[in-house]
């Protein structure tokens, strides 16, 4: 019984998603029924339904949203495909999106989401550098390959599906997290210093490694390493022609067939688990995962390498199909999101926050020091939830802010030649 | 013989008791098949299905199979890695579910007793198949319970790799999670076996695996086929146990589609669904033509 219902929805939603494509009007509109998404509220209480990748969706969010601005969220969580997959099959399922910049190359062109206007953003013009020049707070300039938020934050007009080169008002996401994403180490098991991408295909781990399923981000990963050996140099590693991909792919494709990879993975939990039993003890990695082992008390550091960091960012924007008045409490909320509370719960969770100096005032200064300075913690560090993550005495993995953000190689990118790319993936997953 | 004759019935009564299944059947059923179909000639770009028509999906699934002769190009590979697990499983939950009905049709004397040996056997199905599943690895990772025993005992000096993320793991969760839908069947065919067949071939003179041989299998093959259907067309389509037990390194016809989903592109998607439907109707239809199901029945 439990095999049936599992698979009954999924018929559902795949249906829905033909109709909806196929332009079948209502389809959006009958699907969400379907699905059973909660029916719209009365028209005096203020509710938004917030589609994202459980990042920044949080109980404590909804409920401190709720106490400030009066908005109800309705929290949708989908893995970072199918929010990409919704936005562009059921536009209508949605009132306010937060997705990563990488999916605006698919998600503009489809029509389906709203740009905000800066005017309305109240910290707009705090918002870090990094976003809107490519650039940190200190005026350094960071690296641009693959899809930087400053290549797609800004539309040509209101409904334009143009990205524009130099800033606009019409932004395509309003920043909310990012952070720098490294290899995750055992160290207690490795036992010598890692420094280098190409470390992850030492055959001295063979059998012992691991890097992320996700196509687009998991070839990233290669390059960094392909790189690092110094095999070759990409002009852009999130834009590869069909020979750089063809290259890339063969160097996996190698890896694999001499057992280098203990697995792949594509969840956050996985990720943790493979490492916490020691399965891998050298892998692509996401920052709370790290945490996440280590408050399994089993150490394990999100290492910082010699050829930098590959970069990650999310923002806000809305669906096409909200109403006015709905497009105003989407400034509310964004506004709320940006004025300091939401960005502290996020720095001190290992992301970073888009305005800096907001956040800044919800912190504790040792919990600043710590988290943004690089600065050894004076205090025991606790994660939001109360549980403890550092004691006192612990630096953050790869330091401050400027060390981290202003070491970033590239950017979690979507190719020209991804349909290539994703059957070349095919391939190397049947080598 | 009386079932085909009701089937060979004509006239209102007949059809309009067919018809609400029949209804749900064509719109659950065939109408998304359709729509599958049509999809699998559409056109597409970064975000968008173009409905014009073309074959891009399937020459680009088939791409160098031709030019990489005698090796195998990837959708082959594939499609011979995922039959291989077929026939694996297949053959071992044959073995084990053949046992199994054996056992409880032939050597359980009560029916009661019969029962409750027979609900037993779902007692896993009150979990979810993803948790049995995963309840595997605690126990075959390189620190697992099996390589801890093993170590200690002194049979191995150093944990067994092979046991978790490889062909062995994902063959193992397969024979655990779909033995039980050949038992269903294959007990249910020996139910049927009238005793008094059995007694004879005693009398006759038969011995034990003649008897086994020459009478039970015969007359179980409706229940080995049936079977044969269940775990064949799900071990086809499967993806996540290749994902969670291979760790998602090893490929299946199944991950084609999910891959090509993931990234948005439903034409190469649908393209592959509809191969492997067809691939999967093969299969069943010539397991029909080794046993006719329906005569049997």
């Amino acid at each position: 019984m439990s095999m049936k219902q599992g698979k009954k929805p999924a018929a559902v939603s795949r249906r829905a998603v033909l109709k909806g494509a196929g332009a079948l009007a209502g389809a959006a509109a009958g699907s969400g029924a379907i699905t059973g998404f909660p029916a719209v509220w009365a028209q005096e209480e203020k509710v938004l339904r917030y589609l994202g990748t459980a990042v920044n969706q949080s109980d404590d969010i909804t409920k401190k949203v709720k106490e400030e601005t009066g908005i109800t969220i309705q929290n949708i969580v989908a893995t970072t495909d199918d929010v990409t997959k919704r936005v562009i099959t059921q536009p209508n399922s949605f009132d306010i999106l937060d997705t990563e910049y990488f999916s605006l190359k698919k998600l503009v062109p489809s029509g389906n989401i709203r740009a905000l206007d800066a005017k309305k953003i109240k910290e707009f013009d705090n918002i870090t550098p990094v976003f809107t020049k490519g650039q940190l707070p200190n005026g350094k300039v960071i690296g641009d390959q693959g899809t930087a938020p400053k290549k797609v934050m800004f539309l040509e007009g209101e409904h334009s599906t143009k990205f524009s080169k130099t800033p606009t008002e019409w932004v395509t996401l309003i920043p909310t997290t990012y952070n720098a994403d490294t290899l995750g180490i055992r160290p207690d098991l490795i036992k010598r210093p890692i420094e280098h991408w190409s470390e992850l295909l030492n055959p001295e781990f063979k059998g012992k490694a691991a890097i992320l399923n996700i196509p687009s981000i998991g070839i990233m990963d290669a390059a960094m390493v392909v790189e690092s050996t110094g095999k070759y140099k990409y002009p852009d590693k999130g834009n590869m022609t069909k020979a750089e991909i063809d290259m890339t792919i063969g160097v996996l494709t190698e890896a694999k067939k001499a057992g280098q990879f203990r697995a792949f993975w594509k969840d956050f939990n996985e990720s943790v688990n493979l490492m916490a039993a020691g399965e891998t003890v050298i892998q692509s990695m996401w920052s709370p995962a790290v945490t996440a082992v280590r408050t399994k008390g089993i150490p394990c550091v999100f290492q910082p390498l010699k050829e930098g960091y590959r970069s990650w960012a999310s923002g806000f924007c809305m669906s096409k199909g909200v109403s006015a008045k709905q497009a105003e409490w989407v400034y509310e909320f964004v506004n709320w999101f940006l004025s300091g509370w939401a960005g502290a719960y996020l720095n001190r969770q290992g992301y970073y926050s888009a305005v800096l100096s907001t956040a800044k005032k919800y912190m504790e200064p040792y919990e600043w020091a710590y988290w943004m300075e690089g600065k050894p913690a004076e205090k025991d560090i606790h994660a939001p939830d109360g549980s403890l993550l550092e004691k006192a005495g612990a630096t953050r993995d790869g330091g401050s802010y400027d060390d981290r953000m202003g070491n970033v190689a590239c950017w979690n990118a979507v190719m020209d030649e991804n349909d290539y790319m994703v059957r070349k993936w095919n391939e190397f997953i049947a080598a | 013989m009386t079932a085909k004759t009701a089937i060979d019935q004509t006239g209102a009564p007949g059809w309009l008791q067919a018809l609400p299944f029949g209804l749900v059947f064509l719109f659950f059923f065939v109408l998304p098949l359709a729509f599958v179909v049509i999809v699998s000639f559409w056109d597409y770009n970064d975000y968008e299905m173009l409905p014009s028509f073309t074959t891009r999906s399937y020459v680009e699934t088939f791409e160098g199979c031709l030019a990489e002769l005698p090796n195998l190009c990837t959708i082959l590979k594939t499609y011979v890695s995922t039959a291989k697990f077929c026939l694996i499983v297949w053959l071992a939950t044959l073995l084990v579910g053949f046992t199994i009905a054996y056992f409880l049709a032939f050597h359980i004397k009560t029916v009661t007793t019969q029962m409750v040996l027979f609900l037993v056997c779902t007692i896993p199905f009150w979990t979810s198949n993803v948790i049995r599943m995963i309840s595997w690895i605690p126990l075959l990772g390189r620190n697992g319970l099996v390589n801890l025993a093993l170590e200690k005992a002194h049979i191995v000096n150093a944990p067994l790799e092979w046991l978790l993320y490889s062909p062995f793991s994902v063959t193992l969760a397969f024979v655990h999670l779909f033995t039980f839908f050949m038992v269903v069947p294959i007990f249910n065919s020996m139910m049927r076996i009238d005793r008094r067949l059995v007694e004879a071939a005693y009398d006759a003179g038969a011995s034990g695996w003649q008897t086994l041989w020459n009478l039970i299998i015969p007359l179980c093959k409706p229940g080995v086929v049936i079977g044969s259907i269940f775990v064949v067309t799900i071990v086809m389509g499967d993806f996540v146990t290749f994902d969670v037990m291979g760790g998602e390194q090893i490929a299946s016809a199944g991950k084609v589609v999910e891959t090509r989903l993931n990234a948005l592109q439903f034409p190469p998607a649908a393209a592959n669904a509809v191969i492997l439907l067809g691939v999967t109707l093969l299969i069943i239809v010539g397991l029909n033509r080794i046993v006719d199901v329906r005569k049997e029945l």
